[in-house]
C-alpha cells in the first residue's frame, strides 16, 4: 500500500462531489468579502469618528475579533449560541463567523487607507468648493481604495484558506468534502493533492485578479510611488495569521 | 509677446479699489491650538485688487492667517468678512466665501489619480454644474494661460514641480475666484522652477486679481506687492509698502528677519 497513485489524484480532482465543495468555498469567500467589506467600512467609520464612545466600541470590536481564533468564533456561534436559544443553519453560522471576523481585518485596512490620504487633498477639495460627498467620492475614496488594494488582496487570500475552518462545523466546502472522500476511500495523499491543487488554483487566480486591479487603479506614476511608500504599514494589519 | 502685453493693458485699467466693500476684513481674530495662540488679535483689511505679501519667521502664523480666510482653519474669536460675507461658521457662508477664493498650497495638493485636465474640470463640473465640454474649454483656457496646455492629458506625477504648481494655479482659476490665496507657493520647488511660478503669479497680479501671498521671495514682494504684512508670534507686527518696509522696518523683529533672509 506504500505508493501514491497519480491517476487516483487526478480522478479526485475531477470528482463532481469535490467540485461542488470548491463552489461552496468560493461562495463562502465571496459572501464573506462582500459582507465583511460592508460591515468593515461601517466599523472603520465608527473607528474614525470623533465620538469617543463610538470609536471605543469599534476599537473593542476590532480588538476582540482579531484577538481570538476564527475557529473558536465559529464553534461558539455554531454550538455555543444554541445554549442561549440562538440557533442558525450551518451555512448561516459559517457566514456570520466569517463576516464578523473578516470585518475586523477589513475595518483596519479601510481605516489605514483613508488615514494615508494626506490632509492636503481634502483641503484642496474644500478650497475648490467641492461638497463633502464629492470630496469623498472623487478625491478621498479613489486614493484610499488604491492604497487598500494590496492589503485587501492579502486579506482575501487568507480568507479563502480560512474558509476551510468552516469544515469543523460541518459546512461541506472543499476541506470537508475532501475529509469525507478520504474517510470513504482512505487515499489520503491523493484526495488532499486534489484539494491542494484547488486551493492553489483559487489563490493564484485571485493573485492575478489583484495584480490587474493594482495595475488598473495605479495609472499615474506619482500615485504608484506613493502607494509603495504608504502600503507598508497598511499591509501589516492583514498579514497576521488568523486561524 | 502679445498675450502678455494684452494682459498688462487689461491690468492697467484695474486699480485697487480703496472704497466700497473690502475683499477681506479681519477684526480681532484669534486662533488657538490648545494652549497655543496661533493668531493673536489680528486685524487686517485688504482692498479689492490689492496685492498683499505676508512674511515673517516660521511658526509666526502666516499659514494660519491665510487658511482662516477660506475657513480651512476655523478662527476662534473675532470677525472675518470676505467680500462682505461674514465667515460665521454657517455652511452657506463658508461655501460662498470658498467660491470667491482660490488657494494655492506649498505642496501643490493636486489630485494624483486624475489627469491635469480632470484636476481642472472636477470643481467646475461638480460644484458649478458646468457641462463637460464647457469645463474642458475653461480648463484649456487657463492651462494655456499658465503655459502648459500640452500637459493636459498627463498625471501630476509626470510633471515637474513648477509645472504642477502652475496646474494648481490654473485649477484654482477655473472656479473664477475673486481673491487668490497663496501659501508659500514656491517653497517646495527646486530653484530653477521658482521663476516660472512667480511669472505666472505676476501675470495674475497684472490682471487685477486680489492676492494674499505668503512668500519669502522678496524680489517678488518688491515688484508686485502693494503692501507687506509682517507677522511674528501670531500678531501682525508691521504693515507697510515694500520700499518702506525694506528700507525702514520699524520693529526690531522685522529688522532681524530681513537680515536673515536678505544677504
Ligand atoms: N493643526 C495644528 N495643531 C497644533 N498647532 C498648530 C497646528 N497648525 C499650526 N500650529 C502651530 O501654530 C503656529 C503657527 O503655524 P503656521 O500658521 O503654520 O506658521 P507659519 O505658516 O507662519 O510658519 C506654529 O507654531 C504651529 O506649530
Ligand atoms: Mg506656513
Amino acid at each position: 500500500m506504500s505508493h501514491f497513485s497519480p491517476t487516483a489524484a487526478v480522478s479526485y480532482f475531477f470528482n463532481y462531489f469535490l467540485m461542488k465543495g470548491v463552489l461552496v468555498t468560493i461562495g463562502l469567500t465571496v459572501a464573506a468579502v462582500v459582507g465583511g467589506l460592508i460591515l468593515g467600512m461601517g466599523i472603520a467609520l465608527l473607528r474614525m469618528s470623533s465620538n469617543p464612545v463610538l470609536a471605543g466600541a469599534a476599537r473593542f470590536y476590532i480588538w476582540f475579533f482579531r484577538g481570538t481564533p476564527l475557529l473558536i468564533q465559529l464553534v461558539v456561534i455554531y454550538s455555543g449560541l444554541p445554549q442561549l436559544g440562538i440557533k442558525f443553519s450551518v451555512i448561516t453560522c459559517a457566514l456570520v463567523g466569517l463576516i464578523l471576523n473578516e470585518a475586523a481585518y477589513l475595518a483596519e485596512i479601510v481605516r489605514s487607507g483613508f488615514m494615508a490620504v494626506s490632509a492636503g487633498q481634502r483641503e484642496a477639495a474644500w478650497a475648490l468648493s467641492l461638497s463633502p460627498w464629492i470630496t469623498f467620492r472623487r478625491v478621498t475614496l479613489p486614493q484610499a481604495f488604491r492604497l487598500m488594494i494590496p492589503p485587501l488582496g492579502n486579506s482575501i487570500n487568507s480568507l479563502l484558506k480560512a474558509t476551510s475552518l468552516a469544515s469543523v462545523i460541518s459546512v461541506e466546502e472543499l476541506m470537508r468534502r475532501s475529509d469525507m472522500l478520504m474517510q470513504e476511500h482512505f487515499q489520503i495523499l491523493e484526495v488532499y493533492a486534489a484539494a491542494t491543487a484547488y486551493y492553489l488554483i483559487l489563490t493564484s487566480v485571485w493573485d492575478a485578479v489583484q495584480r490587474r486591479l493594482e495595475k488598473h487603479f495605479g495609472r499615474s506614476s506619482a500615485a504608484k510611488t506613493r502607494r509603495v511608500a504608504a502600503s507598508a504599514p497598511v499591509a501589516q494589519a492583514s498579514v497576521e495569521a488568523r486561524a | 509677446m502679445s498675450e502678455r502685453s494684452m494682459a498688462r493693458a487689461e491690468g492697467a485699467t484695474v486699480q485697487p479699489q480703496l472704497r466700497g466693500v473690502p475683499a477681506v476684513r479681519m477684526e480681532a481674530v484669534y486662533k488657538h491650538y490648545g494652549d497655543f495662540t496661533a493668531l493673536n488679535e489680528v486685524d487686517l483689511k485688504v482692498a479689492k485688487g490689492e496685492k498683499i505679501v505676508v512674511c515673517g519667521p516660521s511658526g509666526s502664523g502666516k499659514s494660519t492667517l491665510i487658511r482662516c480666510i477660506n475657513h480651512i482653519e476655523k478662527h476662534d474669536e473675532g470677525l472675518i468678512y470676505v467680500n462682505g460675507v461674514e465667515l460665521d461658521h454657517q455652511r452657506k457662508n463658508i461655501d460662498a466665501v470658498r467660491r470667491d477664493t482660490g488657494m494655492v498650497f506649498q505642496s501643490f495638493n493636486l489630485f494624483p489619480h486624475m489627469t491635469v485636465l480632470e484636476n481642472c474640470t472636477l470643481a467646475p463640473m461638480t460644484a458649478n454644474g458646468m457641462s463637460e465640454a464647457g469645463a474642458k474649454d475653461l480648463a484649456m483656457h487657463f492651462l494655456t494661460k499658465v503655459r502648459i496646455p500640452d500637459q493636459a492629458a498627463k498625471f501630476p506625477g509626470q510633471l515637474s514641480g513648477g509645472q504642477q504648481q502652475r496646474v494648481a494655479i490654473a485649477r484654482a482659476l477655473c472656479m473664477r475666484p475673486k481673491i487668490m490665496l497663496f501659501d508659500e507657493p514656491t517653497s517646495a520647488l527646486d530653484p530653477e522652477m521658482v521663476k516660472e511660478v512667480l511669472e505666472t503669479m505676476k501675470k495674475l497680479a497684472e490682471e487685477g486679481m486680489t492676492m494674499l501671498c505668503v512668500t519669502h521671495e522678496m524680489g517678488f514682494a518688491r515688484e508686485v506687492a502693494d503692501r507687506i504684512v509682517f507677522m511674528n508670534e501670531g500678531k501682525v507686527v508691521e504693515q507697510a509698502a515694500p520700499e518702506e518696509f525694506f528700507k525702514h522696518p520699524r520693529s526690531e523683529r522685522a529688522r532681524t528677519f530681513l537680515d536673515q533672509i536678505i544677504h
